[in-house]
């Protein structure tokens, strides 16, 4: 479904060159479900941009559902119905004048579809949101309902791909866990394929089969999340992020290597 | 509005502040709803919109309040203090300075509201375009908006009238022209941090073209505070107004123009005070009820203040 | 153990809004000695105005009140302004959650550390700059020396925090209010930053209350733990019994985190019950 051969993504000039993406490739399949884990800086969320096609300014080949795509050019209709994404803010990521049936809408409207007002009743559906929020501005919506109803947002065009950037990471956890289930629940019934980038090792495990570790821009680590869940990843930068997400343990934390 | 929100029984309340609206009419007269209720709380902006809502009022209703003929001239009352029968005293050419202020402000509105329909969106669009494009759109643009600000707006005005003829119409336009640079300024300066917003890159992901984006999505984010800016200048455009008009460049006799009325004055003003002062007296409140009335709102739309 | 160092009973915060009054701390009570307590709880639980309740911190238009709120014989509520500042950076610190908005940009690292001495104890110039790199070093900063000259955008945000906790540190005060001090950093720099600070507490034997949302960092990093839910204390635990949590909010609390190792399908949902608000 995904095919990314080295991916490198590189911003700004001169001085200020960063090289964020470095020769990233893996391929991921019809259905399943993907991570990329690492921690602030590790380029995770750029692969992502790059894939959808907020970054511009990368190389490498990268196909997705048999299409090719080019950095740059702008990306035909089909793609955008293949592939959405939900973003980390649900503070940032609905427009703050709209109301909920405005954000389920525009797209409808952007690429012509029919029938808009009983596709906007079954992506609320499908996201557990009844009638009475659709006509809400998100001011009146808590974090977890605006995250569904950013959620309901990638849905409506009926994708194939679901590119998740640290879906919960704003929400407590309480929240992430209804949110969670929501997606687990959303991918069995629709049959999607997740793209999850997160710097919580749990989550990513949680939801993804397979997951690739990154630092510094390069992908260190693939390992499948129940060789995770056996606490046997072969990296050690793998096995330290593992560590740390257990909680504090005074003695452990003398033994953490600096990976700069 | 004002109407709305004082005479609400409890069944229009509940409509308005109700958690689930039914509709996308509903929502917004909520918002709005709530939204007043900001603005009514600062007196002060209150005082700004009767003032503003007077204006209206009274050049709407001009011929009905007004005493006399604006225009017509009677030589055997010149001059005449203020009286029972002239409220506001008569001027050299024995005209009523009470249905002169009246039907000036016709003319005050006039100017007004045409310079905010011309310049503002001429602002927002060059604004908006700068900021969302970047690159060499912006540059072209930003540049050429920097040329209208390096001049100074009476000046520019003044060289326009003189080219194009005096006359309230070219007046406006002269206005406008010089007074759109800040606003695309502020509309570009807005643009800047909406377009890094994620919503703005969740609409793209959808497929929408740059203007579905710009028209649908930014723009009415940089309008509110468009809006406050626009309401702000509002007394320094009457006042350009008065002061082309006080220099003859503007709406010419025997027009009721506020300006030219204080520029035939000054010349009585030792002797007769009514004629410069009442309608200095009357571009002072107008300027000054916009001036409360834009800080008002700037309280209740100013994005930065949150929702 | 004797005298608490800090005696709270019966805390309430509120805020008149156009909806009416909120209440966002509830009757909140707890002691505090030379220990760590950590107040857990999710957003809006109350935690935050809590700790900031105990420095008067309050934004307006914010009402607190208390029964008692005491700090070593002091009375927080009712003390004098000018005591209050005396004792706020001085022998109460606090430490925020992200550094970039605590620390001024335009003054270099080390200035900010000497003035913060400064204001508390009466010390010469250069005497403030040497205990400054001592305690740079204490928070393991490698080349104090530079960090000190550095502005605060030269530096990283692990780097910050230290640098605030040594800021905070450095008067020696009795008692340290950290809100989420490290929830703006990655996981690993996060325990890096704790261990220091769990470190320098206990090397000094203060007391600090730890505010997080984080349970299981609470659990695994305080001895005490209050578990906040709507402005009102749910549970009060000793962090090592936290398996052992018998209100259905903190079980719930527990349960609902997904575990690397237990990748069962559907994590179970917290049902919240009006019943635990009284």
């Amino acid at each position: 479904m995904i095919d990314i051969q080295n991916l490198n993504v590189v911003f700004g000039s001169g001085a200020d060159r960063v090289h964020a993406v470095k020769n990233v490739s893996c391929r991921i399949a019809g259905g399943e479900s993907f991570g990329l884990v690492g921690e602030s800086g590790s380029g995770k969320s750029t692969v992502l941009r790059a894939l959808c096609g907020l970054a511009t300014g990368w190389d490498g080949e990268v196909t997705i559902d048999g299409e090719a795509l080019e950095a740059g050019a702008r990306r035909s209709d089909a793609f955008y119905k293949t592939v959405q994404m939900v973003f980390q803010d649900p503070y940032g990521s609905l427009h703050p004048r709209h109301t909920v049936n405005r954000i389920l809408s525009e797209p409808i409207a952007i690429q012509g579809l029919d029938n808009p007002g009983s596709r906007i009743d079954e992506a609320l559906q499908q996201v557990g949101l009844g009638e009475g929020f659709r006509f809400r501005f998100p001011h009146q919506l808590s974090g977890g309902q605006r995250q569904r109803v950013a959620i309901a947002r990638a849905l409506i065009l009926k994708p194939k791909i679901l590119l998740l950037d640290e879906p919960t990471s704003a929400l407590d956890v309480s929240v992430q866990a209804e949110v969670l289930n929501l997606l687990m629940r959303l991918r069995e019934e629709l049959s999607l394929t997740f793209v999850l980038v997160s710097h919580d090792l749990a989550v990513v495990s949680h939801i993804c089969d397979r997951i690739a570790v990154m630092r510094n821009g390069e992908v260190v680590e693939e390992v499948t999340a129940d060789d995770l869940a056996r606490g046997q990843p072969a990296d050690r930068y793998t096995r330290q992020l593992l560590l740390a997400s257990k909680g504090y343990d005074r003695a452990a934390i003398d033994q953490f290597e600096d990976f700069g | 509005m004002s109407d709305l929100a004082s005479s609400s029984g409890s069944g229009l309340k509940a409509w308005l502040t109700s958690e689930n609206p039914g509709s996308h009419l509903q929502a917004s007269c909520s918002r709005a709803y709530y939204a007043w209720l900001d603005f009514a709380a600062n007196r002060l902006a209150l005082l700004g919109l009767i003032i503003v809502g007077l204006l209206i009022a009274v050049a709407a209703f001009a011929p009905l309040l007004a005493t006399a003929s604006p225009i017509a001239p009677d030589l055997t009352q010149r001059l005449l203090p203020p009286s029972a029968d002239y409220w506001f005293g008569t001027d050299e050419l024995g005209r009523d300075i009470y249905s002169r202020i009246v039907y000036g402000t016709r003319l005050t509105l006039y100017v007004v509201v045409l310079v905010a329909v011309i310049a503002a969106p001429v602002g927002l669009l060059v604004g908006t375009s700068a900021g969302y494009f970047g690159g060499w759109v912006d540059k072209i643009l930003m540049r050429i908006t920097d040329i209208f600000l390096a001049f100074p707006r009476l000046i520019l005005a003044l060289a326009f009238v003189a080219a194009l003829g005096p006359g309230i119409e070219n007046a406006i336009f002269a206005i406008a022209i010089t007074s759109w640079p800040p606003y695309a300024r502020i509309a570009r300066a807005e643009t800047l941090t909406i377009r890094r917003a994620d919503y703005i890159a969740a609409i793209r992901l959808q497929g929408a073209s740059s203007w579905r984006v710009i028209w649908g999505h930014v723009v009415p984010l940089c309008t509110s505070s468009i809006i406050v800016r626009v309401t702000l200048d509002m007394a320094g455009i009457i006042l350009t107004a008065a002061g082309l008009g006080f220099l003859g460049l503007g709406a010419q006799p025997p027009l009721p123009e506020w300006g030219a009325m204080i520029s035939s004055g000054r010349k009585f003003l030792l002797d007769q005070w009514w004629l410069a002062s009442i309608p200095g007296i009357a571009i002072f409140i107008v300027s000054l009820g916009f001036n409360l009335l834009g800080d008002g709102l700037r309280d209740v739309l100013d994005p930065k203040s949150g929702d | 153990m004797s005298e608490p160092l800090l005696s709270v009973r019966d805390l309430s915060v509120s805020f008149d809004t156009r909806k009416g009054v909120v209440e966002a701390v509830r009757g909140v009570s707890f002691d505090l000695g030379r220990e760590k307590l950590g107040i857990v709880g999710e957003s809006g639980s109350g935690k935050s105005q809590t700790g900031r309740a105990l420095l008067r911190l309050t934004p307006p238009p914010g009402r607190v009140s208390a029964k008692t709120m005491t700090f070593d014989g002091i009375d927080l509520l009712g003390a004098p302004d000018r005591q209050l500042r005396d004792l706020r950076g001085g022998r109460i610190s606090m430490v925020m959650q992200d550094p970039k908005y605590s620390l001024n940009p335009v003054m270099t690292v080390g200035r900010q550390i000497r003035e913060a001495y400064r204001a508390h104890t009466k010390v010469s110039k250069s005497g403030a700059k040497t205990k400054s790199l001592e305690m740079l070093e204490a928070v393991r900063i490698r080349d104090p020396e530079r960090v000190y000259r550095a502005y605060p955008h030269e530096v990283s945000g692990g780097m910050g925090q230290r640098i605030m906790i040594a800021m905070m540190l450095i008067t020696d005060p009795d008692l340290l209010i950290a809100d989420e001090p490290t929830s703006a950093l990655d996981v690993t720099v996060q325990l890096q930053v704790l261990a220091i600070l769990d470190d320098l507490v206990s090397q000094r034997g203060m007391g600090l209350i730890f505010i997080s949302h984080d349970l299981n960092l609470v659990a695994s990093f305080c001895d005490r733990i209050l578990v906040m839910y709507g402005g009102q204390v749910m549970e009060e635990l000793v962090a090592a019994e936290l398996h052992n949590a018998q209100h259905p909010y903190t079980r719930g609390l527990l349960e609902c985190l997904p575990q690397v190792d237990s990748r069962d399908k559907d994590l179970p949902v917290l049902t919240r019950d009006p019943g635990w608000l009284l």
